[in-house]
């Protein structure tokens, strides 16, 4: 249970994830964020007002997943690093996930690397598609390419270590 | 010989800084005396995005809000910052002495605004005196802000926002965190912080204590066991670690000594971990002219301490009869940021704490 172990359970994703329809559509932001705790920098982060904290700074964050884009400016915002954008219309075979990243060597795009579920358990090796942000506030988003099945599973990446993986 | 300052800012952390910064702002004079050889406080070595809101510089680094409170005091005149420069005594004829450069200061300040902080607190088990074993605060201090790598591999006690956010930044720095070992049956910091160090590998022992930490001349390992629901100890369940740090990350206390000396009403309240001056809605203690703001007057993040800070700041400029009608309205506004940072459930005790200091205030003014 997420506040005996810090792994959020299926019931606590079921009201979070968005629905089947809109993630046919494309890349979505989904918020894990599941405590009433005072932070609101994803609301303001966002370019299309898609991200609800109301009705004060204690609320969890609500996407209105009909207006987010799928850009990943929240991503990066988040000071609690609970913002992923996966996308299940990236190739016909695998959906594409961006998680924020605070680590070092910073991936490089095409680098395979371990993916990590929520419990930190490693689910494969996947490649890196996309690095970006980072120098402004020194989270990187980094998009990694994995099995449709396991988009919402990945939720972290480890470099380094792939030969064991 | 004695010096006279208008405002006097005990401890140059987050809610020292922001109250130097506010007073100013109004037209007074400051001074802040900061016993660290570095202003900032604890935001120094927090490299971790603060939360909050806009106004609370949500979504900055720590480190980073500590570079601006110091930018924004470094140009202005009014303000004086003395570092390595420790207050000994509030004395009874309201003379200030400090320790700076080998000498002894004098100071007589009209206001004074006690922003000192907080100390760690420590656990009871044997082998603690072992090297190795550290509050959570040196290790951090050795690794952000020495650039010292502290340890191979740790196992930290404790799973409030100290003890996610230490065991997130070890990682950060290279180090094995071996496991976060909590008494309590829950997490106590923010569950994303305890999510990111779960996805991270880390396993997080709810309901688990240390036993005991051992090694012949420095810290080998620990052995930690399960705690049944009235916390004993549960035999059987021991588990041994090996691991050169022990980190421990059980709390902080209120340091409330300068209040005791001034002579401020003190009271024991637990849900504001410790000792704390009786303050006013504006942070006024007991002794007119003497605040407190920040951790010194109950243990809190430093969101609410830079807002305590300003609001304590205003409320002594405005005292010195700096822009009275300006000054109440940004103790309101800091007053309702207050109250909005700690309305939901992250802030259930902080509110239990506060209407317990109320409480205390009103019988103190009755008899």
């Amino acid at each position: 249970m997420l506040i005996q172990d810090g792994i959020p359970t299926r019931e606590d994703l079921s009201r979070v994830l968005p629905p089947e329809s809109r993630l046919a559509k494309g890349a979505v932001a989904i918020a894990e964020c599941f405590q009433n705790i005072p932070c609101n920098p994803c609301s303001q982060a966002c370019p299309k007002g898609a991200i609800q904290v109301a009705p004060d700074i204690n609320a969890t964050p609500q996407i209105d997943f009909d207006r987010c884009i799928g850009c990943g400016i929240c991503v990066g915002q988040c000071p609690g690093l609970a913002i992923f954008v996966v996308d299940m219309t990236y190739s016909e075979d695998t959906a594409l996930v961006q998680l924020p990243y605070e680590f070092l060597p910073v991936p490089q795009p095409g680098q395979i690397v371990q993916c990590l579920d929520r419990a930190g358990v490693v689910q494969g090796c996947y490649p890196v598609v996309k690095v970006s942000g980072g120098k402004k506030n020194q989270t990187w988003l980094v998009s990694v390419a994995v099995p449709r099945d396991l988009a919402m599973e990945i939720r972290n990446i480890r470099v380094g270590g792939e030969a064991d993986a | 010989m004695i010096r006279d300052v208008e405002i006097l800012v005990i401890g140059g952390g987050p809610a020292g800084l922001c109250a130097a910064q506010a007073a100013a702002s109004l037209g007074a004079q400051v001074l802040i005396c900061e016993r660290d050889y570095l202003p900032g406080g604890q935001l120094v070595k927090q490299t971790h995005k603060f939360f909050g809101s806009e106004r609370q510089y949500a979504g900055t680094r720590g480190f980073q809000i500590g570079q601006k409170l110091i930018a924004d005091i470094a140009g202005n005149p009014r303000v004086e910052l003395l570092t390595e420069a420790t207050v000994l005594g509030i004395y009874e004829d309201g003379i200030v002495t400090v320790l700076y450069q080998q000498q002894h200061l004098k100071i007589r300040p009209q206001k004074i605004i006690i922003s000192v902080g907080a100390s760690e607190k420590f656990l009871a088990f044997p082998g603690n005196d072992l090297p190795g074993v550290y509050g959570a605060g040196a290790v951090q201090t050795l690794m952000n802000v020495a650039g010292v790598k502290p340890a191979q591999r740790v196992v930290m006690v404790g799973a409030g926002n100290i003890g996610l956010i230490v065991s997130y930044q070890l990682l950060q720095a290279g180090v094995d965190v071996a496991c976060v070992v909590e008494a309590a049956p829950r997490i106590g910091g923010y569950l994303v912080h305890a999510s990111k160090l779960r996805r991270a590998g880390v396993p997080i022992l709810t309901g688990h204590t240390v036993k005991e930490a051992y090694g012949s001349d420095c810290l080998e390992g620990v052995t930690i066991c399960r705690l049944d629901e009235s916390w004993q100890q549960i035999p059987g369940t021991e588990q041994e670690i090996p691991c050169d740090t022990l980190c421990l990350a059980v709390g902080l206390a209120p340091l409330s000594q300068l209040c005791w000396q001034a002579g401020c009403k003190m009271a024991y309240i637990r849900e504001l971990s410790g000792h704390v001056p009786l303050v006013s809605e504006n942070l006024e203690t007991t002794v007119p002219g003497i605040y407190a703001a920040g951790d010194t007057s109950g243990i809190e993040e430093a969101s609410s301490a830079m807002v305590e800070g300003r609001l304590a700041g205003y409320a002594a400029a405005a005292a010195l009869g700096y822009q009275p009608q300006e000054a109440e309205e940004q103790c309101r506004m800091a007053r309702q940021e207050l109250v909005e940072l700690r309305s939901g459930p992250a802030g259930e005790k902080i509110r239990a704490g506060l209407a317990k200091m109320s409480k205390w205030r009103e019988e103190q003014a009755t008899c």
